[in-house]
């Protein structure tokens, strides 16, 4: 009995020996599974900003895992002061199956509540030697893919609705055309992980594969930490805007008092020194000035959105990725 | 008597390739990936992987993790004794259906298990909408990680108990009653050191199980680092963050404390397998 309360008391000890004793304020942060040291950067930088503006010290927490799951937990309790995600479906259903925030989330920050974006690219290997530039070149029957499975990923979704973009500006009206090429796109790819780090597994350290289908932000990382040239980027000249969504939460905001401070929190993501540090982990931002120093490591190119390709994220789920629906009937062609 | 009797596949050349077979897998399947564990976090040195161990959030999630198992194992404890002692002692009406129902634990995954909990004890679950309104937050927060680790890890205690007691019968604890001991007496002179053993073992076991539960605290957990991260759910984030050498290192204190649980089991078994009080070996009347 006496060691049992020992345990107690030294679980106890460590659990309140953490800082947060002395921060004046308290935000949670919830966000998608591979965001953590973007955000413990910028956490540093907000925490500076805060303390300048208010004086008051602010300590914030993290939490991470796939937006989706996130997006449960925030529905059944988990009061998060803000959700910075990777999917603009994530935050829908805040408003639609959790009450917890407005229909119009999206509008109450600048370009869609999305401080920073990307799009969807290539990664081949050491000097191109199938000669990869655009999504043509990824149905040539000497190419194999690897990308995750549209049916479990987003990563794989924006894939998918990239290349229907490209298929849709490449053949107009032509469906048939579309289908072909979508369908021969699909059969091309020799690994669907369930994830997007899953795929990356596969295709650096497995070796499988000509080409990962996968965000450019992932793309310039892997090409970074491989400083050899191992790897090389290929930016498609037609892709998809892929949004990073971001919005407080206005019931739990209430509740715990920090109406200012999340708002804060988001808003300053789009200041200069915020989008310089998101540029640096290989996103696309909005900032012109930031736009202009990183114009080398972005290549220009005609993004197209959810909307023009799909009409919406409702539409595009029912009909492309529900059951039975069109990648379905697609990957059935062959 | 005839022990030179013949078996199948008693043949010298059989008898080795089923020794070596069963060496070669416990190794590749067993030793290696221990082995890969410990080398992994040691592969950049002695400091990164006290700089690993030493990381804010690293100690909060041992912390953490501690404390849930210092509450579960407790709980356990008294849960699965009364339990033994009900089901082996006492005949009632549906005694079977109850040994039964303590296995469901072990019959249900663990991500169900969370989910089962998150619905009735989440923001819009039957229990958990009532809980609100009075503000009180048990999912998402230390209370609901100690909530499914005892459910995970409730049958442990029970199940090493109820076998033994039920061999044991109740002669002796008959006697105390009719020598005029109170219950909590014999409980504690005649039951308790009859039992000693296998509940030890049982605590062994459900700490082990507490420490490393991952699937049932991930859905209840929140991720929120620093505060609600075990060390299990640490060492996937750290994966996923590309650090190897953090994640292997904080994944080799969950193998420790499994080697020390295996060490602490092999003692137990060897102590149970001793008897207590051994039979007079001449004289006896």
């Amino acid at each position: 009995m006496k060691h049992l309360f020992k345990g107690i008391a030294v679980g106890a000890a460590l659990l309140s020996a953490q800082p947060a004793l002395s921060a004046d304020r308290e935000l949670l942060n919830t966000s998608y599974d591979i965001a953590r040291e973007l955000f413990a950067s910028y956490n540093e930088v907000f925490k500076e900003h805060w303390q300048e503006k208010t004086g008051e010290t602010v300590e914030i927490k993290q939490s991470h895992a796939g937006s989706s799951k996130q997006a449960q937990a925030i529905i059944q309790g988990l009061k998060a002061d803000v959700a910075t995600f990777n999917q603009v479906t994530d935050i829908n259903i805040l408003h639609d199956r959790g009450g917890l925030i407005p229909e119009n989330w999206a509008d109450r920050l600048p370009n869609n509540s999305s401080p920073y974006y990307s799009t969807m690219a290539f990664l081949v290997r050491e000097g191109n030697p199938k000669n990869i530039q655009n999504w043509d070149d990824l149905v040539r029957e000497d190419v194999d893919l690897v990308m995750p499975n549209p049916k479990t990923s987003g990563n794989a979704r924006y894939t998918y609705l990239a290349a229907l973009g490209y298929a849709q500006e490449t053949y107009g009206d032509d469906q048939e055309k579309i289908d072909q090429f979508m369908s021969d796109l699909l059969s091309r790819v020799k690994v669907f992980d369930s994830g997007g780090r899953g795929a990356t597994t596969t295709f650096v350290e497995r070796g499988i594969g000509d080409v990962l289908l996968t965000f450019e932000s992932e793309v310039l990382n892997i090409a970074d930490r491989f400083d050899n040239g191992e790897y090389q980027p290929v930016t498609p000249k037609v892709s998809f805007l892929a949004e990073f969504p971001v919005t407080w939460i206005d019931d739990y905001v209430e509740q715990n008092g920090t109406q200012e401070l999340a708002k804060e929190y988001l808003e300053y993501l789009y200041s200069e020194e915020a989008q310089r540090l998101l540029a640096g982990f290989n996103y696309r931002v909005h900032n012109d000035v930031v736009k202009e120093e990183n114009a080398d490591r972005f290549p220009a190119l005609q993004l197209k959105t959810i909307d023009e390709i799909a009409g919406g994220w409702e539409n595009a789920m029912e009909t492309h990725f529900a059951s039975g629906g069109k990648l379905d009937q697609l990957q059935r062609r062959r | 008597m005839a022990s030179q009797q013949h078996r199948v596949g008693d043949t010298p050349w059989i008898r080795r390739t089923l020794i070596a077979s069963a060496l070669i897998l416990t190794m590749l399947m067993l030793v290696i990936p221990l082995v890969v564990i410990f080398a992994q976090a040691l592969s950049s040195g002695w400091a990164t992987f006290a700089e690993n161990i030493g990381n804010e959030y690293t100690l909060h999630a041992i912390g953490l993790t501690l404390f849930v198992a210092a509450l579960t194992v407790p709980l356990n404890l008294v849960f699965g004794t009364s339990l033994a002692w009900l089901v082996t002692r006492f005949r009632f009406p549906g005694r079977k259906l109850l040994i039964t129902l303590i296995d469901i634990p072990f019959a249900v995954s663990p991500v169900v298990a969370g989910l089962l909990y998150l619905l009735l004890y989440g923001r819009n679950g039957w229990v958990g909408s009532w809980l609100t309104e009075y503000d009180i937050q048990l999912m998402f927060s230390w209370p609901g990680i100690v909530m499914v680790t005892v459910f995970v890890t409730c049958p442990f205690v029970a199940r090493e108990l109820i076998p033994l007691m039920q061999q044991q019968g109740t002669e002796e604890e008959e006697a105390g009653v009719v020598l005029g001991a109170s219950g909590w007496r014999i409980f504690r002179r005649i039951t308790l050191p009859n039992i000693k053993w296998a509940l030890i073992y049982g605590v062994v076991l459900t700490n082990a199980r507490a420490v490393g539960e991952f699937g049932a605290v991930s859905v209840v957990s929140g991720n929120i680092r620093g505060q609600t991260n075990t060390l299990p759910l640490h060492v996937e984030l750290l994966y996923q963050d590309y650090n190897i050498v953090g994640a292997f290192a904080s994944a080799s204190l969950l193998a420790a404390i499994a080697i020390l649980t295996l060490v602490a089991k092999a003692f137990v078994e060897w102590r149970q397998s001793r008897p207590e009080h051994p039979a007079p070996e001449k004289g006896g009347v």
